[in-house]
């Protein structure tokens, strides 16, 4: 029996019926590939790893940004439970930086009762006279949704009152099926309010916004490193190390780099329709991967001086690992790894592990759309059901003032046919003929999964992190990297594959004996009445 | 100690029945606790005689957690204790997350004494949210009596109300007790709400009729038992008190449907105005 039937057949049939869908075992080489049902409700009962719409907001999309001072209006939970665990790092140079604080206005039940927004107001007073931030973002969590404190209210009295932009994002938890409701949140907010927003004059030649970076483990300076080393300029990083004046003004780039295309894909179409922006689908997860997202960037700008540079950087970054990543080959090359994490790093991963000759086995994503996975081309086709449209989804014109387009229409269309110019394939298409393809994978799966395909690397996130530990599979972090990083670029593949190494040679597994190898699992006593 | 909880549309005289319907109560020796459930805050004005009574969740927000029961309980005509829950401006917070804190705080205060015989919640209009029905969850309230008259909306409320309590009386055990019909002179108004109440499962337990003397008592921030005794409407709030004090129907009502209840309207000439 396929391993899809034998997860599958354990399942009631209500529950079957639903999941069938959420899984398909991967066919190379049918167009359009496969269907997955995506986005949509988890099943009462199974146990999810998703997260809610604050946590896509605050957690992800707003929480690097760091020098505003973003609240947590509610109470203190989800404050400290967005706290830090993403491992957004962030520079002190400008000398304002506030990600390693939370601030929460500490909800109690009678600012439930009477309402919160007197609570909020001081708060806001209170982040003035100690930070006097330049902004301030407001999240919300659930219970302010449900008493209806007017936290727009209360964010444009603090603008008129200091003088600072101020936005609040009703990301109530409860909205729409995942975190994925509060990057959509956060892509409208910061569409409104901040970007286009700079009078910064920016002079250089290749300028260009790196979107859907967060910087965790140090991701973006690597990958900042790499394209400052060619020549760019990289007017602002959405969001990891990024800062409110850069993101006021990414409508002087030429061009977006689109890492991470769930949480950021709102806010590189918008700019593409209001500020002329072309997009670029890019991936600095992996050697190869790197080398073909430098090579497109530089056919963007198509400058002969900037190819040469582009090929030089290259050549040069790939000699100075070239050692490094023969050995770690040797080390990983034939190992196999499952990966579950995120609305496209399961995908971004697995060019990277490629690099060292390790196969996915399955892959699957907590809170991606159905373009994540089968591509862009699926968008047109995609109804929308009550949840999504439980979102805001906001349309935006040209600006007439600060609209302009860098490429003629001529070098658009070719273009189009040779890069990822906005487009995104999905992770399907990369995968090969009988790997996995999960979506909203519980823990139930997990197990059933990690047995029955054996991977050798399992990767996810904290919450089933030491489940499949304490089954005797390496089990690495993709949202914190477990204290390491960075991950991307040149220098983080070798990052990446070292602790890779690290943890399967690691003997640990040897030092313990677990206690059904040693000890009687079954007890009995004498039937005669003996005594045991 | 039986818990009475008194609900109805907004507008049609809760807080006037509940405090005449007590002092009738109060007068033939009953020990009587009213637990305001408004954020208004106007349950007990006419039972203290117009006396400003500081809410619990005033107290509570005020005072902290260190609260003493002095300072909320207040005791008015025929020794009744009196307590207003409470809660929030119109437009902000939630009223109705107001209403369980206040209750469990009143719990925890040791606000419901052995000795008294009967606590009555006032509660604010329609059941609109779990709040709201605080008073029926939990084996809180036993009894229910609707206020209502002969008029749709207000048995439109009745019905819903009456749902509500429904919902609840499988697992907290609330019944209902009745209907008290606050007479607004519609035609035909007891045969109307005699026979909703009927429908239900339940009795119209009393016609309040309308007289101008619960205008002038209420001017005078009193019941009209303590504004004037000796008058006719004392003698029907007493009518009404003896009522419930005897009463045995308590149903687990059977809410109408919507077409039914339009068609008692019919038969009743209602909808022919």
């Amino acid at each position: 029996m396929k391993v899809k039937e034998l997860v599958l057949n354990q399942y009631s049939g209500r529950v079957y019926k639903n999941r069938k869908d959420h899984i398909i075992e991967v066919e190379e080489g049918i167009d359009p590939v496969q269907p997955i049902t995506a986005n949509t409700r988890a099943l009462p009962g199974i146990m999810t790893n998703r997260g809610c719409c604050y946590a896509g907001c605050k957690g992800v999309v707003l929480g690097p940004v760091k020098d505003v001072l973003t609240i947590t209006h509610g109470p203190i939970g989800c404050g400290f439970y967005s706290w830090g665990t993403r491992r957004n790092k962030a520079n002190v140079e400008s000398g304002e930086n506030f990600i390693q604080y939370c601030f929460s206005t500490d909800m109690q039940e009678s600012d439930i009762v009477f309402g919160g927004e007197k609570k909020l107001r001081q708060a806001i007073d209170e982040a003035m006279s100690m930070f006097s931030p330049k902004g301030i973002f407001i999240c919300s969590t659930c219970p302010v949704g449900l008493i209806g404190d007017d936290i727009h209210a209360v964010a444009a009295e603090a603008e008129e009152k200091y003088g600072i932009t101020c936005v609040a994002f009703s990301c109530e938890g409860y909205k729409g099926v995942s975190q994925s409701g509060g990057h959509h949140i956060a892509n409208n907010g910061l569409m409104r309010r901040v970007i286009g927003t700079g009078d910064k004059e920016i002079n250089s030649k290749f300028k260009v916004n790196l979107l859907g970076e967060y910087n965790i483990g140090g991701d973006g300076w690597e990958t900042e490193r790499i394209l400052k080393r060619i020549g760019y300029d990289v007017v602002s990083i959405f969001t990891g190390d990024g800062s409110f004046e850069d993101i006021s003004n990414a409508h002087k780039a030429d061009l977006n780099l689109v890492m991470c295309h769930r949480s950021i894909n709102y806010i590189a179409e918008m700019m593409h329709t209001k500020y002329g922006t072309d997009w670029l689908k890019v991936n600095f997860i992996g050697i190869e991967s790197t080398v073909q997202t430098l090579r497109d960037i530089a056919k963007f700008f198509d400058d002969p001086e900037l190819y040469a540079r582009t090929e030089e950087v290259i050549a040069d970054e790939l000699a100075s690992i070239e050692e490094e990543r023969a050995y770690y080959r040797t080390k990983l090359s034939g190992k196999t790894a499952a990966l579950y994490v995120g609305g496209s790093r399961a995908h971004h991963y697995q060019s990277l592990l490629a690099d060292f000759g390790v196969s996915t086995v399955l892959a699957g994503y907590e809170f991606a759309h159905r373009d994540d996975y089968e591509g862009r081309q699926v968008l047109d086709g995609l109804k929308e059901d009550a949840d999504s449209k439980n979102i805001e989804s906001i349309t935006v014109e040209a600006d007439p003032e600060k609209y302009r387009v860098f490429l003629t229409k001529e070098r658009y269309e070719k273009l189009k046919n040779e890069i990822p110019l906005e487009s995104y394939n999905g992770m399907i298409r990369d995968m090969k003929t009988g790997s996995y393809v999960v979506d909203d994978l519980n823990h139930f799966e997990t197990e059933e999964f990690v047995r029955l395909l054996e991977p050798d690397i399992f990767f996810s996130g904290v919450k089933d992190k030491y489940v499949v530990q304490k089954a005797g599979v390496l089990s690495k972090q993709l949202h914190s990297y477990d204290y390491s990083g960075p991950y991307s670029g040149f220098n983080g593949s070798i990052i990446f594959a070292r602790d890779l190494v690290m943890g399967l040679y690691t003997p640990a597994w040897n030092y313990v004996t677990p206690p059904w190898k040693n000890q009687s699992t079954l007890q009995a006593a004498l039937a005669a009445g003996g005594e045991m | 100690m039986r818990q009475v909880a008194i609900y109805g549309k907004g507008g049609i005289g809760k807080s006037t029945t509940t405090q005449n319907l007590t002092a009738g109560l109060g007068e033939m020796g009953n020990k009587i606790m009213i637990v305001g459930c408004d954020p208004k805050a106007d349950s007990t004005r006419l039972v203290l005689g117009g006396l400003a009574q500081q809410t619990v969740l005033d107290t509570l927000r005020e005072e902290g957690e260190d609260i003493e029961l002095d300072l909320v309980m207040k005791y008015g005509f025929a020794n009744i204790k009196c307590v207003e829950s409470g809660g929030p401006e119109p437009g902000v917070g939630c009223a109705g997350r107001g209403i369980i804190t206040s209750i469990g705080l009143l719990e925890r205060l040791g606000a419901y004494d052995d000795d008294l015989d009967y606590v009555f919640y006032d509660v604010l209009g329609d059941v609109v949210c779990g709040g709201f029905a605080m008073p029926i969850r939990e084996g809180k309230a036993q009894e229910i009596y609707i206020v209502a008259s002969g008029e749709m909306m207000a048995l439109y409320a009745a019905n819903n109300i009456s749902k509500g309590i429904q919902k609840y009386a499988k697992t907290g055990g609330v019944r209902l007790g009745g209907i008290i019909c606050n007479s607004r002179k519609v035609d035909g108004e007891a045969e109307l709400v005699e026979a909703f109440a009927k429908e239900l499962g339940s009795q119209m337990i009393h016609f309040v009729p309308r007289d101008n003397m619960v205008q002038r008592a209420e001017i005078h921030k009193k019941t009209v038992i303590d504004f004037e005794p000796e008058c006719g409407q004392a003698d029907e709030y007493r009518a009404l008190a003896q009522k419930i004090q005897n009463n045995q129907l308590f149903v687990i009502p059977k809410p109408l449907t919507q077409e039914r209840l339009e068609e008692l309207l019919m038969e009743h000439g209602i909808l022919d105005l």
